[in-house]
């Protein structure tokens, strides 16, 4: 019998990646997503729903987003060549959009006229009120009134896009209350509406489906490299992970050639204790969390722990359940970045390449920094440039003013 | 492989309180609030108030950060609770400490992740030890956990209480069916826990056919919160289970300082208030 291949043998039938993943939901919503499974599979084999898809893609989205070889940080850092797979130039300004529209042509499909979605950068609530506009589903997002804050510009921009935007005033106000209160909404309304979930998160078959339709990413970025390079394949593929969609959609296409270093970066937050951060492989424990088996940061006694990160899409105490498993295969490595580096990384990637990457992507990029210089001049790294960081403008203007009035004390006081 | 029965031949605890109550040809009364609210020592006194009022077994809340299945009023409670440190080791431990003096059989209504954060072993081991009648656990569905908890469960003769839902497929209440023992919790409408104004309008002839095909007595709860509602569900079902309408009683009286004690009576009035329709 052959052997299992990474990319393609998982989950088993009942959404199992190894020991993680499954459906940990109350019964109300396990008929639903029993449909919601059904409907997908039906749908993956369905030729009309692919070329539908594609289509969509490519005139409404751009896709194939180009693969940029970045020269000059590549000369700047002195090492291996660095190669962006540009999700930034999608339609919306991320690869989230990949899995919303998919979701959304499912929810269709399946006859629903209401879609909710959940977000933390925004990203993925304005791709899922595009995808709704787009349809003519109604939408309702549901968002942490500290992420409101942070992402203004994103708030306002579903609300031109006729999403209702929510806020969520509980717990700590982020992303992992954002999708409470869907799962609430989504338990009330399931005979109407179809919860579209931003990341490889969730129940089954969330992860495995979401993964699906991100897959894009790294099949395209193949078989760019080899029209560019000569190669199929990277030494090093890169990508920030919060959930795990853009990281996965982008490793899938190398996961099976073991020669390809797959590096997954956390956000390394203010420090590193407990509540400061929302690196999962850095003090996370085996747990249950919305619906899957996976690893979270929580107290002994099993209440999540807060986190933290400059960044709202990787300020999430759980990571989808496949990367867990492709952690303990030795499959994907994982770091993390502190959001010093972050944004420092965010400034240079500006300024060496005129690119503004979302602070989520920056993540990324700092990896990059420090390894490329590592690296020989004829290695490739690919990273996934996941979105664009016009929402985070603000952001790092109000981090470089606290932080340059920091350095201005300083100096002023060198005690 | 059928796991061995402790309690195969001697009733469990809530077998018999459901016994009783059809015997005075009631529904059995199961009010919930959640342990550790507004601090855990005021919950031994609060469970003996609601047994006083006429519980026949009371559901306790095990508060969880997260409780996604949850209403506002009970994620208030929770997050109370949380606050004044209540953890699942404590409250088992107050139940151990309280053992004899609490009668009334105690369903622990929890979230999975602060089991699989104790262990599974461990906690069966000292919920049996704490004399805990049954365990429900709201995100695990049965084919999550058969094979570790339940069976655990029932190995020592707690009860695992499974939820059903007017989403539940034929197959889906088989199963539980072939499971349950106890009681099965019917979840009275879509959503999440809370008070609602009006019962769906086809509840009573749900419960009607899932009792003919579940083999065990049926509860039904979810936004149960006025004596009206109380006394027509009762009519129907084994098992009426009011939460947060009692938990708001609670929250009232932590908000306005009140004492133990005095939370403790108007619980109890409320708690008689429900079922005066009876
Ligand atoms: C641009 C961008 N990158 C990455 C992420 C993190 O999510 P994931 O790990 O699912 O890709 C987000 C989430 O909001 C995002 O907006």
């Amino acid at each position: 019998m052959a052997k299992p291949r990474l990319s393609t043998s998982y989950p088993d039938e009942r959404g199992y990646f190894g020991p993680y993943g499954g459906r940990f939901v109350a019964e109300t919503l396990m008929g639903p997503i029993e449909e919601l499974e059904r409907a997908y599979r039906k749908a993956q084999k369905s030729r009309q729903f692919r070329r539908e898809l594609e289509q969509l893609l490519k005139d409404y989205c751009g896709r194939p987003t180009p693969l940029y070889h970045a020269r000059r940080l590549s000369e700047e850092l002195g090492g291996a060549q660095i190669y962006l797979k540009r999700e930034d130039l999608l339609h919306t300004g991320a690869h989230k959009i990949n899995n919303a529209l998919g979701q959304a042509l499912l929810t269709r499909r399946m006859g629903k006229p209401r879609v909710i979605a959940e977000t933390g950068a925004g990203q993925h609530g304005v791709a899922t009120a595009t995808a709704a506009a787009l349809l003519g589903l109604e939408c309702v997002v549901y968002m942490g009134t500290e992420d409101m804050e942070r992402q203004r510009l994103n708030v306002y921009r579903m609300r031109l896009l006729g999403a209702e935007v929510v806020g969520v005033d509980s717990g700590s106000r982020t992303l992992k209350d954002a999708i409470n209160e869907a799962l609430r909404d989504w338990v009330t309304n399931v005979e109407t509406t179809h919860y579209i979930l931003g990341s490889v998160l969730g129940p089954h078959p969330f992860p495995a489906m979401v993964r699906d339709f991100h897959s894009v990413i790294g099949e395209e970025a193949r078989r760019q490299l080899r029209e560019q390079t000569g190669r199929w394949e990277p030494d090093v593929a890169i990508a920030c992970v919060g959930g795990g969609s853009n990281s996965i959609g982008l490793f899938r296409a190398f996961l099976d050639s073991r020669k390809v270093r797959l590096i997954g970066v956390e956000a390394g937050g203010s420090g590193g204790g407990l509540g400061e951060h929302a690196a999962r492989f850095e003090g996370g424990s085996l747990g249950v969390l919305q619906g899957t088996r996976t690893l979270v940061l929580q107290d002994q006694a099993g209440q999540v722990a807060p986190t933290a990160s400059v960044s709202a899409g990787l300020d999430y105490p759980a990571i989808g359940p496949e990367h867990v498993f492709l952690y303990e295969r030795g499959r994907i490595e994982f770091t993390s970045a502190d959001d010093a580096r972050a944004v420092e990384a965010f400034h240079r990637l500006a300024h060496t390449e005129g690119i503004l990457p979302a602070l989520e992507t920056a993540h990324a990029i700092a990896e990059v920094l420090e390894l490329a210089p590592r690296l020989g001049r004829k290695q490739i790294v690919l990273v996934n440039l996941s979105g664009r960081g016009d929402k985070d403008v603000e952001s790092v203007m109000a981090w470089d003013r606290r932080h340059g009035e920091q350095a201005a004390e300083d100096q002023e006081d060198p005690s | 492989m059928s796991p061995p029965l402790l309690g195969s031949k001697k009733r469990t605890p809530i077998a018999s309180a459901l016994r009783r109550a059809k015997k005075g040809r009631r529904a059995a009364f199961i009010p919930y609030i959640t342990a550790g609210d507004p601090h855990l020592d005021a919950t031994p006194r609060l469970v003996e108030a609601l047994e006083e009022a006429g519980a026949d077994i009371v559901e306790l809340g095990v508060p969880f950060s997260d409780p996604m299945a949850d209403g506002p009023v009970n994620q208030r409670a929770a997050y109370r609770a949380l606050q004044a440190g209540t953890t699942l080791s404590g409250i088992l431990d107050q139940l151990t400490a309280r053992r004899d003096r609490i009668r009334v059989p105690i369903v622990l209504f929890t979230y999975l992740n602060p089991i699989v954060a104790m262990g599974v072993d461990e906690f069966v081991e000292r919920a049996a030890h704490a004399g805990v009648a049954g365990v429900l656990c709201v995100d695990a569905p049965p084919e999550e956990i058969e094979h570790d908890l339940v069976a655990e469960l029932r190995r020592r003769g707690i009860d695992p209480i499974f939820l059903l839902a007017p989403t539940s497929s034929r197959e889906r209440i088989k199963r539980v069916a072939k499971l349950a023992s106890g009681f099965v919790y019917y979840v009275s409408r879509l959503g999440i826990t809370g008070e609602q104004a009006a019962l769906a309008p086809q509840l009573i002839s749900e419960v009607k056919r899932l009792r003919r095909r579940v083999g065990v007595p049926v509860a039904v709860g979810f936004g149960i919160s006025t004596a009206e509602q109380v006394q027509a569900v009762g009519e129907v079902a084994d098992g009426v289970v009011v939460g947060s309408a009692l938990v708001r009683v609670v929250e009232e009286g932590a908000e306005a300082g009140l004492s133990t004690a005095e939370i403790a009576e108007r619980l109890g009035a409320r708690a008689a208030e429900l079922l005066s329709n009876r």
